[in-house]
């Protein structure tokens, strides 16, 4: 065949669904399974090059969006003026005085514009001032390059220590600190900081806005939560619930970064289309990706930690301060969640911990993986590790007399009464880690080390818990509706928002239903994530979507199987496609409803933070090179309590894939600032590890199962994010003997601490 | 200007700038999108392709230097079937040992374990790891693709045994 083509607008591809891939007949390798649970269900799509994801949709006729962003952290916008040389004609521009709803990106407070307007503040370097679009991408790129933004400096602030914008604040304890102090006979105090990091989805945030003969907009895109575009559209377009439609497109990663930006790069493909009456197309590239979207909020925490001899914490003091960027987003539900897990897994008498999410002139920052969790608990687990060695304890039996046990009280004052496996986690990762025999070896061999020895290996043990779900009481003022169908034409059929994002949810939904039916696998399908059709399951993050969401769709499918069984007597399986016939549709709706026995008071913020709690112990092992600094993490066991496993060889890939991020943060990922921009902000500079840095990851699944879910499980997308970098940067003090107290354990850290020299600036501050 | 490339034994005449990228002229103008963009810069990996048989990235090619080349891409893996493509070994492998979670490093992932093992080469972990150190991903650890490439290099092993 030879066809002659030509570049410039794309030539029309059909997106129809792609035809049915068959696995390789018996004894051409396939087993047709996964360890005997079902293939990944949208896997063959994306292993045949067949799935869309947002660049791959073609809209015929549809225009390139682009966005004009300030340069500077802090001034205000007097103008905007364009080349009078230039042919506009060619070109829309939308300003915020074209925006037809309200100008904000709503999340908990509106702050955030969705296009700073002309006598406005800007408050960082990369916000969205301007958009244009045009029908070629280098007419739009030549339109940019003739704005211009006139304005006035103002000061900026850089350092979260000195901000006096508070987005949130905590202080939350038990007991008597005071009196806790006085029992002690040993007290160890800490500062630990951590900068931004990036989500690095291997694909860029995409959002294609289509407008609607109805006069509405239809956006589709790569996202985690439908609904919050939703949201977001309605209100900046002033559209109602049914001319907004939201799609979601076959997703390349989100790891919380695609929860909250989605929403504003919606709106603004969605102005542009609204104005110019077309297709508009927003794909963003890898650098404007990391120079503008969210990352994980620098913390500083510093702990005062009260023991006695005998091992037994009595005492902590924790301050916890998280940078915000320059815009609240979602930093007060982070701030929560941090605070919440601040002392790590351990049953204290006497706690206070106080906190605080502040405003910088800096991109405003987000959900990550763990959300606030990882933060603080790299913070706990050092501190917990340098006891272990104040007081000359083994890690391991340090943890053994602290732990939480089932009737332990948090500092909200949650009593844990079931699910509670933090001992558990710590057994099995430590026994198939070897960590008390390689910690016997690795400290002979610190003992015989000479100055000469190039290398030096260590091993580190962390401990950490996370709460499923939502905290506090977020879940019931949600009220989350997910719904499964037996259609007129007898198919079964999951409506629910919750999207796929590598995670497995398009797998284990028809997995649960399936089972719940006594149907096969194949016999339930799952709708598209498109608002017009599923109901608002809520957002996908939070590691709820197994718990919360599951759970609701297990329990509507139990309806489902009642009616369909009272109505024709038999078993469901063997009946269904008959009701269908002669009753026609059936739709159960399931709206979530508290869990029984959990309680959470908003006021005084004590009660049940969560439903209940997921646990993990991670061991590395590291070979760290005394000349370079340079770590190599060889191996790390992580073993992952998550209630329930659904199925095996997606939850293993859950916990290795966090297990692999937590190391890139330990030892390599770093966002440097200047001015209040990011300074590498590209991949050439932003490194992730490479299947050549990544351990041999060893995951262990326990199960401690949570009785208020009817299938048991607590979630695992977050869990292993938490434990992985305290781990790294303990077995580099086995190694070595320095606490590197700031992450990453960068090269240069490593080498200040074994020269004894001042560590390299704090990370997440602007120079 | 026109070049002529063989992408999956299909020969292609593409009328277009000779610096436009390899990948541009797979993605929009022969609709072969499942070769992804996740940098544009040749460090992700994602628009891996094989080029008369070796990786290279397809954003850093340009297309005179396709010209006359054989093209090889994500979607010349599966095979036809009478009831539609039958995934090739290495992709089963894939699916069945959890190697693709979000998928967009899949297609570039699987042109370079292709490469790997066309090249014959010992599959240690080791080997595997170093075929793939150009390809990046977030998602797995990639612990479970270092499987999945193992698992096809037995398959492929079994496949070339005496009356295989």
């Amino acid at each position: 065949m030879t066809i002659t083509t030509r570049p410039g607008p794309a030539t029309p591809v059909s997106p129809a669904a792609p035809s049915p891939v068959r696995l390789p007949r018996a004894g051409e390798l396939a087993r047709g399974h996964a360890r005997g649970a079902p293939l990944r269900r949208e896997g063959p799509a994306k292993l045949t090059g067949t799935a869309l994801y947002a660049d791959d949709l073609v809209f015929p006729g549809a225009w390139y969006g682009a966005t004009l962003r300030s340069t500077e952290p802090h001034a205000r916008l007097l103008g905007i003026e364009r080349d009078a040389d230039f042919d506009w004609s060619r070109v829309v521009v939308v300003t915020a005085e074209d925006i037809p709803g309200d100008n904000v990106v709503s999340l908990i407070i509106d702050d955030q514009p969705i296009l700073v307007p002309v006598g406005g503040e800007i408050r960082h370097q990369a916000e969205p001032v301007a958009l244009l679009a045009a029908a070629d991408r280098d007419t739009l790129r030549e339109a940019k390059a003739r704005l211009r933004l006139r304005t006035e400096p103002l000061a900026p602030v850089f350092d979260p220590l000195v901000s006096s914008q508070v987005f949130a604040h905590f202080d939350m304890g038990k007991g008597d600190i005071a009196a806790g102090f006085a029992a002690a006979d040993l007290v160890v105090e800490g500062t630990y900081r951590v900068g931004h990091t990036e989500q690095l989805y291997i694909e860029n945030q995409a959002m294609i806005a289509v407008p609607r003969e109805d006069g509405g907009m239809t956006v589709t895109g790569s996202l985690q939560c439908p609904y919050y575009v939703h949201k977001a559209l309605k209100r900046a377009l002033a559209l109602d619930s049914e001319r907004a439609v939201v799609i979601q497109a076959e997703t390349g990663g989100g790891f919380g970064g695609k929860e909250e930006y989605p929403s504003l790069l919606a709106v603004h493909a969605a102005l542009l289309a609204q104005r110019i009456g077309r297709p508009v197309r927003m794909i963003y590239g890898r650098h404007e990706d990391i120079a503008a979207t969210t990352k994980r909020h620098p913390a500083i925490v510093t702990h005062r930690t009260g023991v006695t001899r005998e091992g037994r914490i009595v005492a902590q003091e924790i301050d916890l301060v998280l940078d915000g960027g320059a815009y609240c987003t979602l930093s007060p539900v982070v701030l929560s969640r941090a605070t919440i897990h601040a002392g790590g897994p351990y049953d204290v008498a006497n706690v206070r911990i106080t906190s605080r999410a502040v405003a910088t002139n800096t991109p405003p920052n987000g959900a990550f993986r763990g959300f606030g969790a990882p933060q603080a608990e790299f913070a706990a687990e050092m501190q917990v590790n340098r006891v272990a060695e104040a007081l000359g304890i083994s890690p391991l039996e340090l943890r053994r007399r602290n732990i939480y046990r089932e009737g332990g009280v948090t500092p909200t004052q949650q009593v844990l009464r079931e699910s509670v496996a933090a001992q558990e986690v710590l057994e099995r990762a430590a026994e198939a880690a070897e960590f008390e025999r390689i910690r016997e070896r690795t400290a002979r061999e610190r003992a015989a080390r000479t100055a000469s020895a190039r290398t030096a290996r260590g091993i580190g043990l962390a401990l950490g818990w996370h709460g499923a779900g939502f905290t506090g009481s977020g879940e019931e003022r949600m009220g989350s509706v997910a719904s499964v169908e037996l259609t007129a034409e007898g198919a079964i059929r999951i409506l629910a928002a919750s999207t796929e994002m590598g995670q497995g949810t398009k797998t284990i939904f028809p997995q649960l239903v399936a089972d719940e039916l006594g149907v096969p696998y194949d016999a339930v399908e799952i709708a598209p994530q498109d608002t017009s059709i599923v109901p608002d399951s809520g957002p996908t993050v939070a590691s709820r979507t197994a718990m919360v969401v599951g759970g609701l769709i297990i329990k509507a499918a139990r309806r489902l199987r009642a009616q369909v069984e009272e109505r024709t007597g038999r078993p469901f399986a063997e009946s269904y496609l008959h009701d269908a016939q002669t009753w026609g549709g059936t739709r159960e709706d399931e709206r979530f409803e508290p869990y029984p026995g959990v309680h959470f008071d908003d006021e005084t913020y004590t009660g049940d933070a969560y439903p209940a709690f997921g646990w993990a112990c991670a061991v590395a092992e590291v070979e760290v090179d005394l000349d370079t600094g340079e770590v190599a993490v060889r191996s790390v066991v992580s073993a992952d309590d998550v209630g329930r496993v659904i199925h095996p060889v997606l939850a293993e890939g859950q916990v290795e894939g966090g297990t692999l991020q937590a190391v890139g943060y330990a030892t390599i990922e770093e966002i440097k600032l200047h001015d209040g921009r990011y300074l590498n902000d590209r991949l050439q500079t932003y490194l992730i590890p490479t299947a050549v840095d990544a351990p041999r990851i060893d995951a262990i699944l326990v199960e401690a199962p949570f009785s208020g879910a009817p299938h048991g499980a607590k979630g695992v997308g977050e869990l292993p994010m938490d434990v992985g970098a305290p781990a790294v940067v303990a077995a580099i003090h086995d190694a070595t003997g320095v606490w590197i107290h700031d992450l990453p354990a960068s090269p240069e850290r490593i080498l200040a601490a074994l020269d004894g020299h001042e560590p390299p600036g704090p990370p997440g501050i602007s120079a | 200007m026109s070049y002529e490339l063989r992408v999956n034994g299909v020969e292609f005449e593409v009328a277009a700038p000779g610096m436009r990228r390899l990948l541009d002229v797979l993605r929009e103008d022969l609709g072969l999108s499942g070769t992804k963009e996740g940098c544009g810069e040749g460090e992700c990996g994602a628009c891996t392709v094989l080029l008369d048989g070796e990786p290279v990235v397809s954003c850093l090619v340009p297309l005179c230097q396709a010209d006359g080349h054989a093209v090889r891409t994500v979607e010349g893996l599966a095979t036809a079937g009478p009831q539609g493509p039958v995934l090739s070994p290495l992709q089963a492998a894939f699916l069945e040992a959890g190697g693709a979670q979000c998928g967009i490093c899949t297609p570039g992932m699987l042109m370079s374990a292709e490469a790997f093992l066309a090249s014959g080469a010992d599959p240690t972990e080791e080997a595997i790891r170093e075929a793939i150190a150009g390809n990046l991903c977030r998602c797995t650890g990639y612990t479970k693709i270092v499987e999945a490439i193992e698992l096809a290099a037995l398959g492929r092993g079994a496949d070339t045994a005496p009356g295989a």
